[in-house]
This record gives C-alpha cells, structure tokens and sequence, in this order.
C-alpha cells in the first residue's frame, strides 16, 4: 500500500535528473538578487567616489600639486604597470559596476511599477525624500557623469580643454554659471542617493541588524554629506576665488 | 453619545472585468462605538433595504486574529490604527469626515468585487515552501526537540502574521517581501525548520517573483502597516537567508 498514496509530482521529483541553474542565473533572476547586484555595484561606485573626492581636495595644494597628481594616477605603477593601465583597470571595474546597476534598477523598476496597475485614488506621499528620489537623482546622475566626462577626462565640451592641464581646465568649468549649477545639482542629488543606497544595500545583504541600524544609518547620513561637500567646496572654491 | 454624519466614497466594481469607480455614500447615525466594519454593515442594511447591491467586503472573525479583512482606507491600508480594520473603531473618525475605501491594489491581487480581492497569490507561495515536512499521526515528545529562547521568540514574532496583505497593499511596489519574509524566518528560525532551510528560502521567494509582486526598496511602509507589528529586519532576515540558500547550491 505504501507508495500507493505518494504524489505523482513527488515521484517525478525524485526521479528528477534535470540539473538545477546555477545560483548565479537564479540570483540575476529573482528580485532579491538584482538587489543584491545593486548593493555590491553601488558599494564599489561609492568607494571609488571617497577616494575620487579624496582626490579632488588636492586642488586646495594649487596648480602645481594637482597637476602632479593627476599625472601620478596615469603613471602609477610603473614600470610593472604601463602609462595609463591602472585608469583603464579601474574604468573597466567602474563601466561594469555602472551597467550592472543601472540594468538591474532598470528591471527592478519596470517590475515595480508592474506590480501596482491601479492607483490609488486616496494617494499619499510614501516614503523619505531620499527614497522617493531613488530613481530620477540615479537618472540625473547618470546624465551628469556623461558630462563630466566629456568635460574633465576627454575635454570636448571644456571651456579650456587643454590636455595635461586638469587644475586649469576645472576652474575653467566652474568659472562658467551652467558648470556650478550642473555639478552643484548633480552632486545634492549624489548625497541623497547615497543616504538612501548605503542603509539599503546593508539590508539587502542582509547584514543589517536591530542594533546596528541606528549606526548603519549615520554612517549612510555621514557618508552623504561628506562626499557632498567634499564635492561642491571645489566649484565653490573657484566661485568665491579661493581656487584661481 | 453623539452619532455622526459620514461621507463615504467607495470603490465599487460589480466584477473582476467590470469597470470601477469611487462612489458617495451618506452615511447617518454612525456611533464612536461601531468597528469599521460595523459601519459598513449599516450602510450595507440601508443599501439592501433601496434594494441596491451591498458593498461586498472579506470579513470572518472580526476580532483581528483571521486576516480575512482589509481595505485601504484614505491611503492607509486598514485606516488610521495599527490594527485590523476589524479592530479599527469609529471613534478615529469625527463627525462630517469624508472617508476614501478602496481594495488593496496590486497585480497580484485583483479586485474580485468592490473591496474583495483575489489573494491566492499567498497561498501559492506558502504552498512552495511555508510547511515543515513532519510526520503526522503521533505526537512527538515535547522535550525531543530544543528551541533556544532566542529562536522561539523570533519565530513567534514572525508567526504573528495573519496573512492580511497590508504589507503588499502599503508598499508604494506593491512587494510582498514582509510576508514572504515572516513566514521564511519563522520556520528558519525553528529546529523543526531547518532541514528545508535552503530550498524553503529559494522557493518561497521563487513563487514570490512568479506572482508579479513588485521588489522591495526598504522604503518600510510594509512595516508602519503590518496590524501585526513584523518587524522591516525580517526582511533583511530573509536577505541574508537567501543569500546563503544559494551560496549553498
């Protein structure tokens, strides 16, 4: 008799010789799992951001120290490495954290939006500023960094845009109303992106936690408002004269 | 006891392919003392009695213990209180108040008729994974199996959840990560839970996916709204849990 009453679909699973898809197909497949690509990609841009901004105040040490520093980047390890690799090392890891972010936002999103056909007729504001803004600063960022780098890494659309000459070409940006107010903007939008990023990647990697919570949230409100101003003193700088 | 005087806009829909809108209702004579939806059962006499159809609305055990009812009432799943809208009284409201009820809305939930909606979506995913696999017939000696203190709290906690689909119908993507999240710590949480640790995680949040629910954001509404106080971490709990079921293979 036994055996009699198992399941036609639990004898199929037992006999069931169809190999699994790897964990890793599985994780770009599921919610949680685009999540967690957005948590590790948004860790890695933002660890390139402190040390970008790190980077940047060298400005404040004048023309010569900046300029020398920029140079230092592209020749840094040599001669183990060639004139340039480390940048193109780290720009690689950067453009493949940017697509990995902005694809698995692009999904989540659609997926989001899917999920309520219906609204409300009785809507009301959900959510912080922070969080609310999640998807259009991560779009004005996005459009900002196309500028920035047609701007300060290949020159096209400087107003100076002399090769080797970085320290002159920033202040020539921010000499110019549309450079502050594209980069001050961009930059608001960068902070609140990142207090809202940092304390969500934490729970999507699971390693939030009830008593962790209250540090994990100054760390994302430290955090943003560091690399904020960190970023803005620079046109601000060149505004008020102290950078010339 | 003074009554009030109410103006009530319901969503009304006579099916699930029908068309809806919000509707005006005056209601008269509501006391603080009426739950809420003893103030739709007055209503609901009054339109049967003009011979117009009542507004249908899930209701069971009306004292917040069975799920059974909700409705998002102006934008608050379940209104105003942290509680059922069973449990939710008259006396949040005053007299003249204009009051917006509406069924949860998310795809995975539709609207069946006015307030009902479909939420067999949860039972599709307790069904892929939210059970122990014991076996039944006798009892098993209480004290074979240990729960630290520490997991038997959670896991209660967790058990807590009623299945309402607050979670679902608060959260600006319409996720249903709260609830999948209370029942995968709950059993995790348990001796009795862990052999399908793994493949409960990763199926559970499998049949989550498949229904359409919408990702989670950590924006927290899910939690503000839950009657039954899960807590937002269950889900960073069910993060890490499923991060590990799939480093597991």
């Amino acid at each position: 008799m036994t055996g009699a009453f198992i399941p036609l679909d639990v004898m199929a699973s037992a006999t069931d010789t169809g190999r699994r898809p790897s964990s890793l197909r599985v994780l770009w497949r599921s919610t949680i799992g685009k999540k967690t690509v957005m948590a590790v990609s948004g860790g890695i841009l933002l660890l390139y951001l402190i040390v970008h901004m790190l980077g940047n105040l060298k400005i404040f040490a004048g023309s010569t120290s900046f300029n020398e520093y920029a140079e230092w980047l592209r020749v840094f390890g040599e001669p183990a490495l060639g004139e340039g690799w480390l940048l193109w090392v780290v720009r690689v890891v950067l453009l493949t954290a940017v697509i990995a972010h902005i694809v698995a936002a692009w999904q989540l999103s659609r997926l989001d939006i899917r999920a309520r056909p219906v609204k409300y007729a009785h809507g009301r504001r959900r959510a912080t500023y922070a969080t609310r803004t999640m998807r259009w600063g991560g779009v004005i960022i996005a459009l900002f960094v196309v500028w920035h780098i047609l701007d300060l890494t290949t020159g096209h659309v400087n107003p100076l845009g002399e090769e080797g000459r970085p320290y002159e070409n920033v202040v020539a940006t921010f000499s110019t109303w549309y450079g502050n107010t594209i980069y001050i903007v961009a930059m608001l939008a960068l902070g609140l992106h990142i207090r809202h990023g940092f304390w969500s990647a934490a729970q999507t990697l699971g390693v939030n936690h009830p008593r962790r919570d209250r540090a994990l949230k100054a760390t994302a409100t430290g955090l943003a408002v560091a690399l904020t101003v960190g970023f803005v003193s620079v046109p601000i700088a060149v505004m008020t004269g102290i950078v010339s | 006891m003074t009554l009030m005087k109410l103006t009530l806009r319901i969503w009304r829909q006579a099916g699930p392919d029908e068309p809806g809108a919000m509707t005006t209702y005056e209601l008269d004579g509501v006391s603080p003392e009426m739950s809420f939806l003893e103030m739709l059962d007055t209503l609901n006499e009054r339109l049967s009695a003009e011979g117009e159809e009542p507004v249908a609305f899930d209701h069971d055990c009306r004292e917040g213990i069975c799920g059974s009812c909700g409705m998002v009432i102006n934008g608050d799943a379940h209104g105003p209180e942290r509680t059922t809208a069973c449990q939710l009284h008259m006396r949040s409201f005053s007299d003249g108040d204009v009051i917006d009820i509406e069924p949860w809305r998310a795809g995975a939930f539709p609207v069946i008729k006015d307030l009902v909606v479909d939420r067999s979506a949860f039972d599709r995913i307790i069904g892929a994974g939210g059970y122990i696999t014991a076996p039944t017939g006798s009892a098993p000696e209480a004290h074979a199996t240990a729960v630290p203190k520490e997991a038997a709290d959670l896991a209660f906690e967790n058990a807590e959840c009623i299945g309402c689909g607050a979670c679902v119908a608060a959260c600006p993507n319409g996720s249903a990560m709260l609830f999948t999240a209370a029942k995968v710590v709950h059993l995790n949480a348990l001796p009795q839970g862990a052999p399908e640790r793994e493949s409960r995680t990763r199926e559970m949040v499998a049949a989550m996916d498949a229904e359409g629910f919408g990702g989670c954001t950590n924006v927290g509404e899910c939690a503000t709204a839950c009657p039954k106080g899960i807590p937002l971490f269950s889900i960073t709990r069910m993060n890490r849990e499923y991060l590990r079921a799939l480093r597991k293979g």
